[in-house]
């Protein structure tokens, strides 16, 4: 890193979207050529080609360190922070070498590089209730909480909210209505929380808002995006499993049937049977699901792509009607499986947000059995608490660190 | 090279002709494919989402069973789904010796055991970094000569970055450019080749879903591509099976085929759009199945 620090100043070329909604012209590309030692910040070079050669480049900005969450922009077609973004590395990325700075995006642009925050994203935010409903009655002192409650909500509350996970939300592309992963990590902060009084309230509404928690396609995009590792798909996933499995709410968005449907497929059958999935997600999960009058309307409305499919062969109608399974004795396996682990009283998450990963160094094996394999160490005894990791014991990781270059 | 093969449900359901090219075409790169029939469905992020012990478990019982094939030198998969979700459970089980344990004591009535550190890698990374692109190229007997390919990798083998090991060193979303080229075909880039099919919502926002498909085959079109690729048969299913409607719902004609990424890997090595499986897709592949003919014709 020193190394880096001790390069002399470099040009790069910055080719940057400029927009004036309220000048009736169209946007338009600006190039401008800097001089910056190679570790500086994207938002440093912009700035510099502000107060240098264009004055009017609208740019939002304040702390310079990735804390206030200001200066979200996409670099190189990816959303990134700004000032978190090295030189070096953006033109790495650059396609041509010119690094392309654009506004973030499913959200208006104001001006240039700066989007109209409040008419999405906060809205959005403001959608689900983003305080704590504290349970009554309220302690003399204060409400004593397991530390690992707390220490896993701290990981939604690393969110800057700089909006780079609603930028690229594929759902929100075609769904601007979805409340999307901001506000729905958001929802986790208050629904992880053993303080708050309205778990049940907050699910509910979030699964049967029919641009809720179900709307998420999983894409992965907020993941990347997230210049904190807030990992706001991976918040969603909870919402929905505690929803689910612990408040067993029946959305009307089929969520719940979906997970069901699915679920319980591979535990009859080892592997998918997707002509049943469709029918049982609108239905309800058993074979009698295909006649419920959600499943007649869904399979109306597919028509179209059923007789192509059967036409072409793609899909026969013995096929459909039979499932494919895998052999006898491993469904029994699959099955005993699946009792075992729902028969459990508790869920059991491993969530390596909170225990950090094991500090033994990873080693490929080759997967050919007969290789000796050797890189564990002596595995525990018999009487090793199955649920050590969940205790919470090793510190998490820092909720701070920028993990992962955002460019 | 020997492989634990891993080729998924949908392989063998709806999209039987991705499981058959590769089967086709494997014995072509000799890749020998050790079918994990004994295996379950990885879940596809849909059972980690009900209970990821349950989803982890069930992954690692696949993994203990492919460590248990003689003379593999890896898993491999033809899934981009699989492989995410696959990777997902493997990070958790590789990342923490007390839940590996804790898992592998419920795998223990099977005797079977999950050791850490697998390698599993999807066919198209499997070409890449095992095969090699210019041994590729050198297998080539048919190249895509002028046939203009839209690369459309699915989600769950690209993001997320970290997880799957994608990084300068490993480009591996940029890898479905590169076979293309190596095939000999011409790169068509637009707007949602890295971009959700719309497939995990299909059941609780169709319209949304479609859109998705929708966008991104009339962006193809745009781009003219002959023909779009993929390593993912779920996304096959919106793109392809449910074209037709995607076709209403963004309100224009599409006609975009989709191909199997062993299907277009096939057709270079020689083998006919009819061994492959192409005269069962939704939408016909006329522009691939014609650009065969007219290369036959012209090599006549």
């Amino acid at each position: 890193m020193a190394e880096s620090h001790d390069r002399p100043p470099q040009p790069f070329t910055l080719r940057v979207r400029r927009y004036d909604p309220e000048s009736g012209d169209a946007p338009y590309w600006d190039e401008h050529t800097i001089e910056l030692e190679p570790h500086r910040s994207v938002l440093e070079a912009i700035l510099q080609a502000r107060d240098r050669f264009d004055g009017s480049i609208g740019i939002r900005c304040s702390c310079r360190q990735a804390i206030c969450g200001s200066c979200g922009v996409r670099v190189n077609g990816e959303p990134a922070l700004a000032c978190h973004t090295h030189l070096d590395a953006a033109k790495r990325s650059a396609p041509d070498g010119v690094i392309e700075i654009e506004p973030m995006g499913n959200m208006p642009v104001i001006k240039d590089l700066i989007v109209d925050m409040d008419a999405v994203h906060w809205k959005k935010i403001q959608r689900v209730t983003p305080w704590l409903i504290g349970k009554q009655p309220v302690p003399e002192r204060e409400y004593l909480v397991p530390r690992e409650s707390m220490v896993d909500v701290t990981q939604t509350m690393a969110c800057i909210q700089c909006g780079a996970c609603v930028s690229d939300c594929l759902a929100m592309e075609v769904d601007p209505l979805f409340i999307g992963p901001a506000a729905l990590a958001k929802a986790y902060r208050f629904v992880g929380d053993p303080r708050d009084d309205q778990h049940f309230e907050r699910l509910n509404d979030l699964a049967q808002d029919p641009h809720g928690m179900f709307d998420c396609t999983h894409c992965f995009k907020c993941v990347d995006a997230c210049p904190k590792d807030v990992n706001p798909m991976g918040q969603i996933m909870r919402l929905r499993r505690i929803a689910t499995a612990d408040h067993h709410i029946v959305d009307d968005n089929n969520g719940e049937r979906h997970e069901a449907a699915f679920t319980g497929l591979i535990r009859d059958n080892g592997l998918l049977w997707e002509a049943e999935l469709l029918p049982r997600s609108y239905g309800g999960n058993s074979w009698f699901g295909k006649f419920h009058p959600r499943a007649g309307k869904e399979l109306l409305s597919s028509l179209p792509s059923i007789v192509k499919a059967l036409l072409r062969g793609k899909v026969t109608p013995m096929g459909a009607l039979k499932p494919h399974r895998i052999p006898k004795q491993d469904l029994a396996s699959v099955r005993s499986i699946y009792d075992r682990i729902e028969g459990r009283e508790e869920r059991f998450e491993l969530n390596l947000y909170i225990v950090g990963e094991d500090e033994e160094p990873t080693t490929e094996v080759p997967v050919a059995a007969g290789v000796v394999v050797d890189v564990l160490p002596d595995p525990p005894g018999p009487d090793a608490a199955p649920a050590a990791a969940a205790d919470g014991g090793d510190e998490p990781a820092d909720p701070t660190s920028p993990e992962g270059s955002p460019s | 090279m020997k492989v634990a093969y891993w080729p998924g449900c949908v392989s063998r359901g709806f999209t039987p002709e991705l499981h058959g090219s590769m089967a086709k075409v494997a014995p072509l790169l000799d890749i020998e494919l050790v079918e994990l029939d004994r295996a379950c469905c990885t879940g596809a992020g849909v059972i980690a989402e009900h209970n990821q012990e349950l989803a982890d478990t069930l992954n690692a019982r696949t993994f203990a069973l492919a460590q248990q094939v003689q003379g593999a030198e890896m898993m491999m998969n033809i899934c981009s789904t699989c492989q995410g979700a696959q990777s997902e459970c493997q990070e958790r089980l590789d990342a923490s010796a007390s839940y590996r344990e804790r898992v592998n004591g419920t795998l223990a009535a099977e005797g079977l055991s999950y050791e850490k550190g697998l390698t599993n890698k999807n066919f198209l990374w499997l070409l890449v970094e095992e095969i090699g692109l210019d041994e590729l190229r050198s297998r080539v007997t048919r190249p895509l000569t002028n046939l203009k390919v839209g690369p459309f990798y699915g989600c769950y083998i690209v993001r997320p970055r970290r997880r799957l090991g994608i990084d300068e060193e490993h480009p591996r979303d940029q890898y479905l450019h590169q076979v293309i080229d190596a095939l000999g075909g011409t790169v068509i880039e637009y707007a949602g080749m890295r971009k959700c099919c719309g497939f995990p919502i299909i059941t609780m926002n169709k319209e949304a879903s479609l859109k998705q498909a929708g966008r991104h085959l009339g962006d193809a079109v745009d781009a003219e591509a002959d023909c779009l690729v993929t390593p993912c048969p779920l996304c096959h299913l919106n793109l392809d099976l449910q074209q037709p409607l995607a076709e209403g719902v963004v309100g224009r004609e599409l006609e975009m085929p989709v191909l199997h990424l062993p299907q277009l890997v096939g057709l270079a090595l020689g083998l006919e759009p009819k061994e492959l499986g192409m005269s069962r897709h939704v939408v016909r592949p006329t522009s691939v199945i014609d650009w065969t003919t007219s290369v036959v014709g012209a090599a006549a």
